[in-house]
């Protein structure tokens, strides 16, 4: 008797043994000393930019909504779980419990800030959203760059204008810096936890597609008015999508703070949530995999194009251009559909004979 | 520095912000699409004055217009190449091939012009204005940029409702398919929008670099992504609400700047656009569009 699994279950299934085996190969050709100290830098931001895209995905996919805020959440889920590892790191010594509560802790505050945040923005549509997103994205930079915090014997401290205004005692410590960000977070991330953060991402993100609140969603994106008349609640499926692609932005960021000595909030500009975005273009709109393909081959691609240093960013953003209009053009992609059926016809005539044979 | 000052300085920066929005209100009315590579034209605009005036000793009037024809030529050039087959695409596609178009500028400029910013000479030599025994002196880029903004706005209105030309680019905003139907030629009409958005951001970018004369190869990204929000502040597609709208956000940049905090000018700016979106979702002068089932 014939298995009889269903198409969206092996497509999550197929990302996973993929991602999985990328794992475990990448393992293997490090315990073997074949991978370069480039390629192991750059482990953890493939976690980091893959966890980032898919949820982004979310939003631009399965809602058709535009957002370009998602550095923005980034920014928060980083700079709240490294809040929270700096103070904890005397009391909760073991990173293994640490971390995995400091990531939770990035995700939950970057999902609270993209429910409040979506409660306003999401009556907008289209181009509008898109650039009140990236006006938040912008914002939250913008204080997380001017914002003060120490702590002392009396408790936490905070400002928006200097060190010297929090009037810390002489013992206190200071968290965030302003523009000079954090330094001291514990290098707490690495590629199995990034791993594993990557795969419940997967997860959470495919039984979400696949699950009545996923499928309401995609009703909502292929025709508002309809999925209002039937009566699913646009702005609760909304909020939903919004707050969940916010949470694991948020993680995403957790897990890229990290991986660094100093954060500093300058790091998470519009640039950042333009990068995701074009990974979740490039990947395919809707599609999961795409996504983390893209991410990881888009990251790798520039490193790997650095030793032709100066001209490196121009041949990305040509490669960005030509694969858009490759992609894009009805009459470009109607010639290579259309070689595309011939060369199948062929190999199926070929594999018809072989059968016959 | 007093309020008088500030104001001043608002207005003149806001003017700036104004002329670059136009560009971007035009390519948005007109071809429906965001396009982010404007802010690059700018600095485009703004290194070939330079190389003008510096290297070949340009006469600085000559030197604008050369960098207008520049600009203008880009403009065409981008528009036939990066955006012109994709004019069946999605939005979405067509926004990452302008930040595409965007990135590969600003790299190029970097390869040309090296990382280093350079010092840019100020284009205008018109006299200071001094008021009140010299209490107020109104330097001569502020005076240049409000006026040249106010010309271009009245001149922009007239040559989109009194020409041929200008009217067909009503029409193709207003509905392209209809518009092709009534004998518009739309890929004439919309790469005649690009060429007027990029010459007037060479214009922009003489006045923006004249008067903060730093110029590197990100100069134009952050006033480009700013007067995009006051073209969306003052209603996207509407020429004088470009105008209110980049004399509003320069005028709240420079007093956020000076009463609030330093840091947090550009948050603020970007506080009062979602503000304004959240009370008037169309813009201050936007129209209303009506949906339909």
């Amino acid at each position: 008797m014939k298995l009889k699994i269903k198409p969206a279950t092996r497509r999550s299934f197929v990302t996973y043994a993929i991602v999985t085996a990328a794992f475990i190969a990448v393992e293997v050709a490090a315990s073997l000393g074949r991978t370069s100290n480039m390629f192991i830098g750059l482990l953890i931001p493939f976690c980091v930019y893959s966890i980032a895209a898919v949820s982004l995905n979310l939003t631009v996919g399965i809602l058709g909504e535009l957002s370009l805020g998602q550095a923005g959440f980034m920014c928060i889920g980083a700079y709240s779980s490294a809040i929270f590892s700096c103070m904890t790191k005397d009391t909760i010594t073991n990173a293994l419990v640490r971390f995995p509560m400091a990531l939770l802790v990035g995700g939950a505050f970057a999902a609270i800030f993209g429910v409040l945040i979506g409660i306003p923005v999401l009556r907008l549509r289209g181009d509008y959203l898109a650039i009140v997103t990236l006006a938040f994205g912008e914002i939250i930079k913008n204080v997380f760059a001017a914002l003060y915090v120490g702590k002392d014997s009396r408790g936490l401290h905070f400002s928006l204008t200097s060190s010297g205004d929090l009037g810390l005692e002489p013992g206190g410590k200071m968290i965030i810096n302003g523009a000079l960000g954090i330094s001291g977070i514990p290098k707490d991330s690495t590629f199995e936890i990034g791993f594993v953060v990557l795969m419940l991402t997967l997860v959470i993100i495919y039984n979400f597609i696949n699950s009545r609140t996923g499928r309401a969603v995609m009703s909502i994106r292929d025709n508002r008015i309809a999925a209002e008349s039937i009566g699913l609640n646009i702005t609760k499926y909304k909020l939903i999508t919004f707050g969940l692609t916010a949470f694991l932005a948020g993680i995403a960021g957790a897990l890229f703070s990290h991986n660094l000595a100093i954060l500093q909030a300058s790091k998470f500009d519009y640039n950042l949530s333009i990068l995701i975005l074009v990974f979740v273009v490039l990947g395919g709109i809707g599609s999961v995999r795409g996504s983390v393909i893209a991410a990881v081959v888009l990251t790798y691609l520039p490193e790997v194009l650095r030793s032709i240093n100066s001209y490196r960013m121009l041949i990305y953003s040509i490669v960005l251009i030509v694969m858009m209009i490759f992609t894009s053009n009805a009459k470009i992609r109607g010639f290579f559909a259309g070689n595309l059926m011939k060369l199948k016809a062929m190999f199926g005539k070929q594999t018809a004979a072989k059968e016959g044979e | 520095m007093g309020f008088l000052d500030n104001l001043i300085n608002g207005i003149s920066l806001g003017s700036i912000y104004a002329v670059i929005a136009l560009g971007y209100t035009l390519v948005y009315g007109i071809a429906k699409m965001l396009n982010f590579a404007h802010g690059d034209v700018i600095m485009v605009g703004g290194y070939v004055i330079f190389t003008m005036m510096t290297t070949l000793h340009v006469n600085p009037y000559l030197s604008i217009l050369i960098s207008m024809a520049a600009c203008t030529l880009l403009g065409i050039t981008i528009e036939k190449i990066a955006y012109k087959p994709l004019r069946q695409a999605t939005s979405l596609s067509v926004l990452i091939t302008a930040i595409g178009v965007s990135y590969f500028l600003q790299n190029m400029a970097l390869l040309i012009f090296g990382e280093k910013p350079v010092t840019f000479t100020s284009v205008i030599n018109l006299p200071k204005i001094t008021l009140f025994d010299g209490q107020i002196i109104i330097k001569s880029e502020t005076t240049a940029a409000i006026i040249v903004s106010v010309l271009i706005v009245v001149g922009l209105s007239l040559f989109v409702n009194k020409t041929r030309s200008g009217r067909a680019m009503l029409a193709v905003s207003e509905d392209k398919d209809a518009a092709q139907l009534m004998g518009i030629n739309v890929n004439r009409t919309i790469s005649l929008t690009f060429a007027i958005g990029s010459g007037l951001a060479a214009v922009a970018g003489a006045l923006l670099c004249s008067t903060y004369p730093v110029l590197s190869n990100t100069t134009g990204a952050m006033p480009g992504i700013k007067a995009f929000v006051a073209a969306v502040f003052g209603g996207i597609g509407s020429i004088p609400g470009a105008m209110i709208g980049g004399l509003l956000i320069g005028i709240i940049e420079i007093l956020g700047r000076a009463y609030i905090s330093p840091q947090l000018a550009d948050a603020i700016v970007f506080a009062v656009l979602i503000i304004v979106l959240m009370v008037k979702p169309t813009g201050i002068l936007g129209k209303k569009v009506s949906e339909k089932v």
